[in-house]
């Protein structure tokens, strides 16, 4: 099991979340979030007080999948979210060790 | 066939509209001899007279009804200015932690300002006294009935001159929370406001309307101050004791280097655009009547906020390369201000002149001004208030014409276009007067109030906001 967090733009929600339903991604979990990596922020002027606001709202979207889907969900996601320009986002992927179905206590894969 | 039977119809018709009253008339002709008797025709004048004085009385009830009408939706329209419009004007610009604590400021002045009149300052404002201060014969609304007043307005209700002035009251004080948002303590500000109203609202506003008022044009002032909807008395006297409020505070923390950007410029919007409608109220209603005088204060008022809005926007779009909307409706907001002592003097063409002078003039002031002076007027109630009073005021004095309101006597000149050089000397020294008295007065006020009980909340709350720490909630409640 890895978890894939992906760092998006939040007008490509959407297209993401469709084309990882497609690729038979059931759960999701979406947080709006604020940030920036090399992307530069920009100026907001009220009553002429300059503020450079450079963290930008952001979608980071959370998925735990099977080992033999990681690649599949990567190339899914990088399919929907990709602008081409600066600030499109990042992907993380990480192992997870164990996962727990609340409702019944199944564990593992099955759990997902 | 059919066509003669119509002529036949037709003709008798004729005979019958023609014929009945040349009958009638020989009725009443034949009549005339018989009444020459002196009686009846002294019943016959009375009845005359009884008509005469019952079409009077119909008049004048016709009159009251269609002024006071007016009257009453302008006294609801300047509470609006209040709450929501002010509320949500000054709510959209602090930091979110801050937004209920900005509107309850606000909210509390149309609760506590309202009792207060009740009890003693519409005496002291209206009541018959000195030339600076009203007595105290209408306390508890003694004597404030539902009989006009001729000296202030002759066709409404004194109570409703009465509830329509309250309003100004309310807004008033609640402008200069503004200056010192995002730091005071509520229950300081409950006192502060207490007290300004009393010694510096009261004051000012019976020098300037009240009978035998100093600056009074219309009934006698000994310096006339043409001020037709609270120029000085609204605007100046609330945007200077708001400069000095801010400077007495201090400086919020973290000020200037932390940002403080409007948590929400849309609820500012919506708040500026009840102020634009609502001021129609504030300013054609400061005619006190529903006749040609409140017209051209309305469309005078119009005028003014929207040439000031351009005259903003148009200034920051060529030093700052946008044109914000925070800077849109702020423009029509000192636009208001400033065509507020004019309206019901001036041209709809001069109130385009003052609304444009005004929009330009307090941008310099909030974005120029301020930042070389450093002090933390937070929502810039001086720059647009205290700013644009005094700017309107004067410009008063310049475009007042008199054939828009011959206050002065019909003819007159009343404006310096006119020729009237002394008018613009009494706008000055009303002015002068207005600014005394509001940094004299606020200064001790603070002064008192920040020895027994302080005015600033601490450190802590500040951060934690005032809606935390002043009021126990929170204006946005992400988790629910």
């Amino acid at each position: 099991m890895q978890k894939i967090e992906a760092v998006i733009q939040p007008s490509k929600l959407d297209s993401v979340k469709d084309a990882l339903v497609e690729i038979g991604v059931d759960g999701m979990t979406i947080l709006e979030a604020r940030g920036h990596g090399r992307q530069k922020g920009h100026t907001e002027v009220y009553r002429g007080r300059e503020y450079s606001v450079d963290l930008l709202p952001k979608v980071k979207l959370e998925i735990v999948v099977t080992d033999d889907m990681v690649d599949r969900a990567v190339n899914a996601i990088i399919a929907a979210a990709r602008t081409g320009t600066i600030g499109d986002g990042k992907i993380f992927i990480s192992k997870i060790d164990e996962a727990i179905r609340i409702r019944n206590d199944e564990r593992g894969e099955i759990a997902l | 066939m059919r066509v003669a039977v119509v002529k036949v119809f037709l003709a008798l018709l004729l005979m019958l509209g023609v014929g009945g009253p040349v009958l009638a008339g020989q009725k009443a002709l034949a009549q005339s001899p018989v009444a020459t008797s002196s009686a009846p025709q002294a019943d016959r004048l009375a009845t005359l007279e009884k008509q005469t004085a019952d079409n009077a009385t119909a008049i004048a009830a016709a009159q009251t009804s269609g002024d006071n009408a007016w009257m009453l939706v302008s006294a609801a329209l300047v509470l609006m200015m209040s709450g929501p419009g002010l509320a949500l004007f000054y709510g959209g610009l602090v930091r979110k932690k801050n937004v209920l604590g900005t509107m309850m400021q606000t909210f509390a002045m149309m609760a506590m300002v309202t009792v207060l009149w009740a009890l003693v300052t519409y005496s002291l404002a209206f009541g018959e006294g000195n030339a600076f201060i009203g007595g105290f014969q209408n306390v508890f609304l003694h004597g404030v009935g539902l009989v006009p007043d001729p000296k202030y307005a002759a066709t409404i209700p004194l109570q409703t001159f009465m509830v329509y002035q309250l309003m100004f009251a309310i807004i008033t004080p609640a402008l200069i929370t503004g200056a010192f948002a995002e730091r005071m303590k509520f229950s300081s500000m409950l006192v502060f406001m207490f007290l300004w109203t009393i010694f510096i609202y009261s004051p000012m506003a019976h020098m300037v309307w009240g009978k035998g008022g100093l600056l009074n044009a219309a009934l006698g002032g000994r310096i006339p101050c043409l001020d037709f909807a609270g120029g000085t008395v609204v605007h100046v006297t609330s945007g200077v004791s708001a400069l000095v409020t801010a400077i007495y505070l201090g400086k919020r923390i973290g000020y200037p280097k932390e940002p403080m950007p409007p948590h929400s410029v849309v609820l500012s919007f919506i708040g500026a655009c009840l102020l634009w409608v609502g001021w129609f109220g504030f300013n054609a209603g400061s005619a006190l009547s529903a006749g040609t005088l409140a017209t051209s204060a309305f469309v005078a008022t119009h005028f003014g906020a929207a040439a000031a809005a351009i005259g903003w926007s148009a200034a920051e779009w060529m030093r700052q390369g946008k044109a914000s909307a925070l800077g849109a409706i702020s423009g029509a907001v000192a636009g208001l201000v400033a065509i507020t002592p004019a309206a019901g003097f001036v041209t709809p063409m001069s109130a385009l002149w003052i609304g444009l002078v005004a929009g330009v003039f307090c941008y310099l002031m909030v974005v120029k001004v301020k930042a070389w002076f450093g002090y933390d007027d937070s929502l810039d109630a001086f720059g647009v208030h205290g700013a644009g009073g005094t700017l309107g005021a004067i410009l008063t004095g310049i475009f007042a014409n008199s054939a828009i309101n011959p206050i002065l006597g019909a003819g007159k000149p009343t404006g310096l276009l006119e020729g009237n050089w002394h008018q613009l000397l009494n706008q000055f020294a009303g002015v002068a007067i207005a600014w005394t008295i509001s940094i004299a007065g606020t200064l001790i006020i603070l002064f008192v109030v920040d020895k027994t009980m302080g005015l600033r909340v601490s450190e802590d709350d500040e951060r934690d906001g005032l809606d935390l720490s002043q009021h126990g909630e929170e204006g946005y409640d992400w988790a629910h």
